[in-house]
């Protein structure tokens, strides 16, 4: 998952530390919500599960300002290509977050309409189970792929 | 031709007899009118294509092309019905066609529409949807009556409790069976609830679109309360599987009351907030009044129900019209308006939060004691201690839930109010466990197709009030 | 549960005498052959039905004629619901549009041709709605696959 460009030495694993820490402390989401997800990631930025507090709360409409893809939803046939092509126009370093069940692996839909995981169109980083999954599990998931940049193991796709 | 096996139980089965029996038929021969498919057919087989095809574009016969017939022109331009349509607003300056979505952050879901713009006035309107469309009507094809709640359940995913509630009250109508009063009472209380969680989110996101943002942070801080509630109730904060053809899975929990006294507080307390900060802001007043108008005829032809429909001034909601499960014994009103346009259905909804809030208060205090599920062992699972003592209910269990109880042969359609409209099921059944056809009527596929009578000769920005106001849930559009 | 009240249906099975009214489940419903059915529709809500509700498809499959398409009509006063059923045969798919009585017709019978292949002939713009355009085949005809794809592993060849 993650190419060592060089090898390590102490200039670079501690700048390597600190730009993981700052990527993480910022990330911006781009808005993906498609379905029933969309409304509990919605409310994981709303004022009860505060988003905000892990400087998420900005979900920036353009993809071209983001750096983080949450896939809330199901993902129909038609709508793989205009998934691909939100996430080829997010710039370098970029991550998915593949939440609840119908986007990770179809769900319950098991069926002609659906594409049966996100990840037969976009690389995944962490998936989120749940149908849908709670704002705990979502937060649980970020948190998740947080520590992982932090710890440098996404750093180069 | 071999049947695909069964996605539940793995099996091969073949089709039982609808009517006569007799061959399969023989697949049409002509070709279907698709435009794509008919220029494929003539470029392979070398016939005559019998439709113009040379104009679609690049991308596919379901885009908004720069010259369209007249009659679809029509449609585009919202004046299919010739109610309000003024001919001499419209000039030959030129336009130019722009899309929105279906990754947009103010189209509510992946809503995708291609306006053809003359400066900022909008002149056609093409709404392409299908971008979530899930094959709920085919997966319901493969689960018994028992599981189609969580099917149904996802598609109005705002409002699970009211698709649940629809599909059940079909099922039942089909069995000719009664629930007893409390599972009624108690239906009717968390589809009532979901009503005010559906508006709250409904205001926080119009009010976002509309530059309120901080309606936004309002409106879902209210709406956790609620669905504090439904978790403790139903075990899930959304798409239960709680009403399911029979009562309800489960009882309410203790403390019920007080829960529900709390969240009627707090709604409307948040409630006089909204309308403080809303009602007579100058910039809310001109950005929804008079925008986003539709005519009752427009109404009729095109199946706008729901609040749109009661702020266009028909006064038609299916609670008092066509009741369902016990609902006409509450005392509340219906408010309708005359204008039609955002800022109407903003007051409307509003005070259907009230009302409904009325209808739970009135359903908490008359509670009925006694079961919440039917006791009809045929249709209803035995409680789980009863299995270990008698046969019986050892087999109705193992009946219910691996092969499903069989429901008559019939069809019928059962509507319900819910927050967006008049929300259909039509199932038809043949007398098996698994529904012959199940099809659903979403409020917001034909709020959907209306969007051009209410935007067209319209500002731009007054897409995004129009479009918010009417309140689309895609799950309900593509299903 | 209340039955639905009746609006009087004299005067349409007069003008209609092949139109064969019936009830299922104490909801009126009425059969009429594909050659009368505008005329039926305009003539339902001329005495009342006004509000269009519901075009869909159901697929009887050995069942002739094979598909039916059901129509969903309400009237609000007095309110009264009607639904018509035309029978579709299978080697010849087509019917009328009703999209001239009702312009809410549309985007139903797209989906009806999307979902079954059934033409409506006179319909201004009959192109997929649900699925892709490029798309092949018609997903709710009985004879179609569901489509599920093995679920243990993908790459496995077993289903379930």
């Amino acid at each position: 998952m993650s190419r060592p460009s060089a090898p390590p030495n102490i200039l670079t694993a501690v700048l390597g530390k600190a730009v993981g820490w700052a990527r993480t402390r910022s990330m911006w989401p781009a808005s993906f919500g498609l379905a029933c997800c969309a409304i509990e990631m919605m409310a994981t930025g709303a004022a009860h599960n505060d988003l905000a507090r892990f400087g998420m709360e900005v979900f920036r409409a353009s993809p071209r300002q983001a750096d983080l893809m949450i896939v809330a939803g199901r993902v129909s046939q038609k709508m793989a290509p205009v998934l691909r092509q939100v996430y080829d126009q997010m710039a370098e370093p970029k991550w998915v977050i593949s939440m609840g069940a119908c986007a990770s692996t179809g769900g319950m839909f098991n069926n002609y309409a659906l594409v049966q995981g996100v990840d037969q169109v976009v690389p995944v980083d962490v998936y989120v189970p749940g149908c849908p999954p709670g704002p705990q599990g979502l937060i649980h998931g970020i948190l998740t792929l947080q520590n992982r940049i932090s710890a440098g193991e996404y750093a180069v796709r | 031709m071999s049947n695909p096996p069964d996605i539940v139980t793995g099996e091969t089965e073949t089709y039982p007899q609808m009517g006569e029996s007799e061959a399969l038929p023989e697949p049409p021969e002509k070709p279907t009118p698709s435009r794509r498919r008919t220029l494929h057919d003539m470029w392979v087989s070398g016939t005559e294509a019998p439709v113009d095809t040379g104009r679609f574009t690049d991308e596919g016969a379901q885009e908004m092309l720069a010259e369209e017939e007249p009659d679809v022109l029509a449609g585009q331009r919202g004046t299919l019905v010739v109610d309000d349509y003024d001919e001499a607003a419209v000039s030959d300056e030129e336009t130019q066609i722009v899309n929105m979505g279906p990754q947009h952050p103010a189209t509510h879901g992946v809503l995708r529409l291609q306006l053809e713009l003359e400066g900022e006035t909008i002149r056609r309107v093409k709404p392409i949807i299908g971008y979530l469309h899930t094959g709920m009507e085919r997966t319901g094809e493969a689960l018994t009556f028992m599981q189609g709640p969580t099917n149904v359940t996802r598609m109005d995913y705002l409002s699970p409790f009211h698709n649940e509630l629809c599909f059940s009250l079909a099922v039942e109508r089909l069995l000719d069976l009664e629930v007893p009063p409390r599972a009624r009472a108690i239906r009717i209380l968390m589809t009532e609830l979901n009503r005010v969680a559906s508006h709250l989110l409904w205001a926080a996101t119009t009010g976002l679109d509309i530059g309120a943002l901080s309606m936004m942070i309002y409106g879902w801080r209210e709406r956790e309360a609620c669905l504090a509630f439904f978790e403790k109730t139903t075990g899930l904060r959304m798409n239960h599987n709680y009403i399911r053809p029979g009562g309800v899975a489960a009882d309410l929990p203790d403390g019920w009351e007080d829960d529900l006294v709390a969240i009627e507080e707090t709604v409307l307390e948040g409630l006089a907030d909204y309308e403080g900060l809303l009602m007579e802001n100058p910039i809310f007043l001109e950005r929804t009044q008079g925008v986003g108008v539709l005519t009752p005829e427009e109404c009729y032809a095109y199946g706008v129900t729901g609040v749109l429909a009661r702020a266009s001034g028909i006064d038609f909601d299916i609670r008092k019209t066509f009741p369902y499960s016990g609902i006409e014994q509450y005392e509340f009103d219906v408010p309708t308006a005359e204008h039609g346009d955002v800022y109407d259905r903003f007051v409307l909804r509003f005070e259907e939060v009230r009302q409904s809030l009325g209808i739970v208060r009135q359903a908490a205090e008359s509670m009925p004691l006694g079961d919440y599920r039917s006791e009809d062992r045929k249709v209803t699972p035995p409680p789980r201690a009863r299995i270990d003592q008698s046969m019986e209910a050892l087999i109705h269990h193992f009946k219910i839930f691996t092969e499903g109880f069989k429901v008559p042969e019939g069809e019928v359609y059962q509507a319900v109010e819910s927050p967006r409209g008049e929300l259909g099921m039509y199932i038809v059944s043949n007398g098996g466990a698994k529904p012959w056809r199940i099809h659903v009527r979403g409020p917001s596929f034909a709020h959907v197709q209306a969007l051009p009578a209410m935007l067209t000769d319209s500002l731009i920005a007054d897409t995004i009030a129009a479009l918010a106001s009417a309140d689309p849930v895609m799950g309900d559009v593509d299903r | 549960m209340t039955r639905d009240a009746a609006l009087s249906h004299d005067a349409l099975a007069e003008q209609f005498p092949a139109a064969e009214f019936g009830e299922s489940y104490g909801q009126r419903i009425v059969r009429v052959p594909r050659k009368d059915l505008v005329a039926f529709v305009a003539a339902a809500r001329d005495i009342g039905f006004r509000m269009f509700i519901d075009v869909c498809g159901v697929d009887y499959l050995r069942r002739s004629p094979r598909f039916e398409v059901v129509i969903e009509l309400l009237s609000l006063e007095p309110p009264s619901r009607l639904r018509i059923l035309v029978g579709v045969p299978g080697d010849d798919p087509s019917l009328p549009s009703i999209t001239g009585v009702f312009a809410g017709a549309d985007f139903y019978e797209r989906e009806t041709y999307d979902m079954f292949g059934i033409v409506f002939e006179g319909h201004p713009d009959l192109t997929r709605i649900l699925l892709p355009d490029d798309w092949e085949g018609h997903p709710l005809r009985k004879d179609a696959p569901v489509g599920a794809v093995p679920v243990q592993f993908k790459g496995s060849n077993q289903a379930t």
